[in-house]
């Protein structure tokens, strides 16, 4: 009896540790190529829309600003925004990348935030400069 | 008196911190048993209260805490340390024990369907009545005898939690087996929980009462009998509608009324909440932030 017990013991601890390590293994910096190109192409409903953009700061003071830095100049290690990387990305890819997040590189899935919300960050950071 | 005096002037200082500490993030908790697949932001602390209350009819009616430390140690990886007390009246207030709980989540991108895997150690005694979760045969019996100590329960906890967010809607399972380590056999139980915000686009202006800070939902949670009798038979079950308040930059109140669907149920349960999260609290420390 004690056997078998210290087997399920044994297999639990060896797929907590297996799932460790497969988290730890999974991703890289390139977040860009992952993006399906059904997300990718995707529009911003609410592109070109001041209270969009409006919203979108205030919702980036909340959620994101504690590491991307008020004015999303970056903080310590985490990117600053005005970069060409932003600039160049698609709508889609920005909403993508804030529902998966790039999760070994730090950054956390915002996929909490309604869908609504997420497209109005992507209005503030395709307006920074 | 002098005891209540100085309760007074904790509670009243821990507010004061939670509402001056500077650009605090927002806190999470829509749900006070259900968990969702939503792991905390790296680097970031949350602090928070659970609280319930419980009037049964042969008993003292109770409160029972737990004071939450959550951690986001990686974006995949969750640790949070619960400490539970509770006061039972004409009995006594006591601490009842400890919790620590990690949450990982093996699948790196949103799914349709996302799994978290949940570990948990107790430390708690007979006493403990934070009922952080229902599972096995819990039930009201559990409440009506005095406060006792004695009883050490040292369990590990598994949970399966299962999160979706579709249309703005949030929908998490979770899926329980609790065991005590002194022996009893393992026993199950399960938690669901959906809910929504009141808005689901922000508004432009700065608000603090915007209907996107509130959030609606509702959760049921019950036991599963244990390996020996599996099964509805003997359980207690609960339903409750939940309400969240995101204080932008702020607390997040949350509250939530539990009604019993059975006999073993407690009649209601009323479960309160305050959280607040503070962003990159290692940064803070070190002094650069």
């Amino acid at each position: 009896m004690m056997a078998w017990k210290r087997s399920i013991f044994a297999v639990a601890c060896l797929l907590f540790c297996a799932t460790l390590l497969l988290a730890a293994s999974i991703g890289d910096g390139a977040w860009q190529s992952r993006v399906p190109d059904k997300d990718r192409l995707r529009s911003n409903p609410y592109d070109s829309q001041s209270g969009a953009i409006m919203a979108g700061a205030k919702l980036f003071r909340q959620n994101c600003s504690s590491c991307h830095g008020g004015e999303a100049t970056g903080t310590e290690k985490k990117p600053n925004l005005h970069s060409d990387r932003i600039r160049t990305s698609t709508p889609g890819e920005l909403e993508w990348l804030l529902k998966n997040g790039s999760m070994k590189n730090g950054m956390p899935s915002w996929s909490r935030l309604p869908e609504q919300q997420r497209w109005q960050i992507v209005s503030y950071l395709k307006s920074l400069q | 008196m002098y005891r209540s005096a100085f309760k007074m002037a904790g509670a009243l200082l821990f507010l004061a911190c939670l509402l001056v500490w500077p650009a605090g993030a927002q806190a999470q908790g829509n749900y006070f048993v259900t968990y969702t697949h939503h792991m905390e932001e790296p680097g970031n602390l949350e602090f928070a209260t659970k609280s319930v209350s419980g009037f049964p009819r042969a008993g003292n009616a109770f409160l029972g805490n737990a004071v939450e430390l959550e951690y986001g140690v990686k974006t995949w990886w969750s640790s949070e340390l619960y400490l539970d007390s509770q006061t039972t009246a004409n009995e006594s207030s006591v601490f009842t024990g400890f919790r620590f709980e990690n949450r990982f989540r093996p699948l790196l991108k949103e799914h349709w369907i996302n799994p978290v895997l949940y570990a948990e150690f107790e430390d708690i005694n007979g006493a403990d009545k934070a009922l952080l979760e229902v599972v096995g045969h819990d039930g009201v019996a559990d409440f009506l005898g005095r406060n006792d100590r004695s009883e050490k329960k040292r369990e590990v906890e598994l949970k399966l939690i299962l999160g979706s967010n579709m249309k703005g809607w949030n929908f998490a399972e979770n899926i329980i087996a609790e065991k005590n380590i002194a022996g009893d056999p393992w026993e199950f139980g399960y938690a669901v929980a959906i809910s929504r915000p009141l808005s689901l686009a922000a508004s432009p202006n700065p608000c603090r009462f915007c209907r996107e800070n509130f959030t609606l939902g509702a959760e049921m949670y019950g036991g599963l009998g244990d390996r020996y009798r599996f099964g509805l038979h003997d359980t207690s079950h609960y339903l409750a509608p939940t309400m969240a308040f995101h204080m932008p930059s702020g607390p997040t109140f949350s509250v939530s009324p539990a009604a019993g669907l059975n006999s073993n149920s407690h009649g209601l349960l009323l479960r309160f909440g305050v959280s607040y999260e503070i962003d990159q609290v290692v940064s803070r420390l070190r002094g650069k932030r």
